[in-house]
C-alpha cells in the first residue's frame, strides 16, 4: 500500500517533519493545505500545455493533415514555444479602453477555471476538499468565467468587442440552465453534492448515473460544451464571422492567459462529466489511490477526445438556431428528466425498500429510453408539420444568353 | 467545516497569482514601442465609425431575465434533492409541482414569442 498512495506518503512525512521542528499544529496545517493548492493548481496550469498539443494533433489527424511536427518529437514542444512566443509580445492596450477592467478580464477567466478545480476526486482521498456544496460552488465558480467575458468585450472600447462579449453571454448565460437542471440528477441520485460523495455512489459497474441517467448526461455534457464556447457553439470567437469576438484587442500574455483558460475549462468539463456520470476515480483496483488516479486520467482524457472530436466534426451554429435548441429542446427535455427521475426513484426506494437494488438502473434506463423516443416522435410529428424542402428539380433563376431572332427581318421585301 | 474553506481560500490567492505572474512577466520582458496607429481600436483596417458602446439589444435582458427565474428554480430545487431521502412521495409531488408551474412559465414565453432572437 505504500508506494501506491505516494500524495499520503509525503504529506505524511512532510507532517512529520514540521512537527519535528515544533511548528504549531495551525501553521503546519497552513502550509499543508497551500502544499496542496499548489500541487492542484499546477497540475491544471502544467497540463494545459499537453492538451494544447494534443487538441492540435488529433484536428490535424481528423482532417487529414499531420499537426505540429517539428518543434521537438511529434512536435511536443510546440506549446511551449507559442508561450514564449506570446510572452515576449508588447502589452498594448487599446485607446480608451478601460484599463482597470481590460486587465482583470484574463486574471478572472483563468481564477475562475481554476477554482473549480479545489473540488475535483482524483482518487480515493486525493481531493482538494471535499466541499459538502461541491456541485453549487462548481456553478458559482464558472459563473465568474462570465463575467470575465462580459468585461473583457465591454472595456475593449470596440464594437465588435461588445456585440461580440454580448452574444457570448447570451449564449453562455442561456446554456447555463440546462447544465444546472441536469446537475440536479446526479445530486438527486446520490443525494449528496458533494462531488466525493457522488462518485462513491456509483461504486459497482451497474449503478454509475450514466445508467440511471444518460439523457441527463448527454444534456449536461452538450451545455458544458457550449458553456466553455467550442464548436458547434463556436459564436464566441467566430475567427471568420465577427473577428475574434469579445478578445479582439488581447495579444500578447493576456491572450494567451485566456487561451489557457479555455482548453483547460474544456478538460474540466470532461473531468466533471466522467466525475458525475462515469463513476470518476472507480474502476478495478481502485483501492489503491494510484490506480484510481489511472482510471481517473483515462476516463477524462477519453471524454476530452470526445469533445475534440465533436469540435473537428461539427460546423457552427448560427445564434437563433442555438438559443432555440437551448430553450426550446434541452431545457424541457431536463426538467422531464428531472421529474421522470424523482418520481421514479421514489417509487422504487418505497417499493424495494433500498435503493441498492440492480432493478433502480435497469428501471431508470428504461424510462430514460421511453422520454427519448417520446422526443424522437414528437420531433417528427413536427418536422413532418413543415413544409418539405424541394432541393433538387426546384425551378431556379438561371441566367439565359438572349434567344437570336429566328428568322432574320432583313430577308425579302 | 470552515476548515474545508481554507482550501477554497488558498486557492483563490494561488489563482489570482497563476495568470497575474505571466502577465507582468510579459509587461517587464516585453518591447515597449507604442504607436498612435497601433493602440487604436480594430475596425476591419477603417477608422471607427461612431460611438463604441453601441445601442444595447433588448433581446439580451429577456434572455437572462427567462435564465434568472430558472436560476432561483434550480437553487430551491438542489435542497430538495439533497434531502430526497426524507421526503415521502407527496413531498416528492410537491417539488414537481413546482417545476410544473414553472414550466408553464417557459411554456408562456415560448408562445408568445418572446424566445425569438428577432
Amino acid at each position: 500500500m505504500g508506494i501506491l498512495d505516494p500524495i499520503s506518503l509525503i504529506a505524511d512525512w512532510l507532517e512529520g517533519l514540521f512537527m519535528g521542528w515544533g511548528w504549531p499544529a495551525g501553521l503546519v496545517n497552513l502550509v499543508m493545505t497551500f502544499l496542496g493548492v499548489f500541487l492542484v493548481a499546477n497540475f491544471g496550469m502544467l497540463y494545459v500545455i499537453f492538451l494544447i498539443w494534443l487538441e492540435r494533433k488529433l484536428a490535424a489527424r481528423m482532417q487529414d493533415r499531420i499537426g505540429p511536427n517539428r518543434v521537438g518529437p511529434y512536435g511536443l514542444f510546440q506549446t511551449i514555444a507559442d508561450i514564449l512566443k506570446l510572452f515576449t509580445k508588447e502589452d498594448t492596450t487599446p485607446d480608451g479602453a478601460d484599463k482597470v477592467i481590460f486587465n482583470l478580464a484574463p486574471i478572472l477567466a483563468v481564477v475562475s477555471v481554476l477554482m473549480i478545480w479545489a473540488v475535483v476526486p482524483f482518487a480515493e482521498g486525493w481531493i482538494g476538499t471535499d466541499l459538502n456544496v461541491g456541485v453549487l460552488y462548481i456553478v458559482a465558480v464558472g459563473s465568474f468565467g462570465i463575467v470575465a467575458t462580459l468585461i473583457a468585450g465591454w472595456s475593449s472600447n470596440n464594437k465588435f468587442a461588445l456585440l461580440g462579449a454580448f452574444r457570448t453571454v447570451a449564449q453562455l448565460v442561456s446554456y447555463e440552465v440546462p447544465m444546472v437542471l441536469s446537475l440536479l440528477v446526479p445530486v438527486l441520485l446520490a443525494r449528496n453534492m458533494g462531488l466525493g460523495s457522488i462518485v462513491e455512489a456509483q461504486s459497482s459497474w451497474y449503478s454509475i448515473f450514466f445508467f440511471m441517467a444518460p439523457i441527463a448526461a448527454l444534456i449536461f455534457f452538450i451545455s458544458s460544451i457550449a458553456e466553455v464556447g467550442r464548436t458547434p457553439f463556436d459564436l464566441l470567437e467566430a475567427e471568420s464571422e465577427i473577428v475574434a469576438g469579445f478578445h479582439i484587442e488581447y495579444s500578447g500574455a493576456k491572450f494567451a492567459m485566456i487561451f489557457a483558460a479555455e482548453f483547460l475549462h474544456a478538460f474540466t468539463i470532461s473531468v466533471l462529466t466522467i466525475t458525475l456520470f462515469f463513476g470518476g476515480w472507480q474502476g478495478w483496483g481502485d483501492q489503491f489511490p494510484l490506480v484510481g488516479w489511472a482510471w481517473f486520467m483515462t476516463k477524462a482524457m477519453l471524454a476530452y477526445f470526445t469533445v475534440a472530436w465533436v469540435r473537428t466534426t461539427l460546423p457552427r451554429i448560427r445564434i437563433d438556431h442555438m438559443l432555440d435548441y437551448n430553450w426550446k429542446f434541452l431545457t424541457p427535455l431536463a426538467l422531464a428528466v428531472l421529474v421522470v427521475t424523482a418520481l421514479l426513484d421514489r417509487l422504487i426506494i418505497d417499493g424495494f425498500g433500498t435503493d441498492n437494488t440492480p432493478w433502480r438502473p435497469a428501471i431508470l434506463f428504461a424510462a430514460n429510453l421511453l422520454i427519448g423516443w417520446v422526443t424522437v416522435v414528437l420531433l417528427r410529428r413536427r418536422a413532418a408539420q413543415r413544409p418539405p424542402r424541394q432541393v433538387v428539380g426546384a425551378p431556379r433563376p438561371v441566367a439565359r444568353p438572349p434567344q437570336p431572332e429566328a428568322e432574320p427581318e432583313a430577308a425579302g421585301d | 467545516m470552515l476548515d474545508n474553506w481554507l482550501f477554497v481560500g488558498l486557492m483563490i490567492g494561488v489563482a489570482i497569482v497563476f495568470p497575474v505572474g505571466p502577465i507582468v512577466l510579459a509587461h517587464l520582458i516585453g518591447p515597449r514601442r507604442p504607436n498612435r496607429i497601433k493602440s487604436e481600436t480594430y475596425e476591419c483596417g477603417i477608422e471607427t465609425v461612431g460611438e463604441t458602446w453601441v445601442q444595447f439589444k433588448v433581446q439580451y435582458y429577456i434572455y437572462a431575465l427567462v435564465f434568472l427565474i430558472f436560476d432561483i428554480e434550480a437553487v430551491f430545487l438542489f435542497p430538495w434533492a439533497v434531502a430526497f431521502d426524507q421526503l415521502a412521495l407527496y413531498a416528492v409531488l410537491e417539488g414537481i409541482l413546482f417545476i410544473i408551474i414553472l414550466f408553464g412559465g417557459l411554456v408562456y414565453a415560448w408562445n408568445r414569442g418572446i424566445l425569438e432572437w428577432a
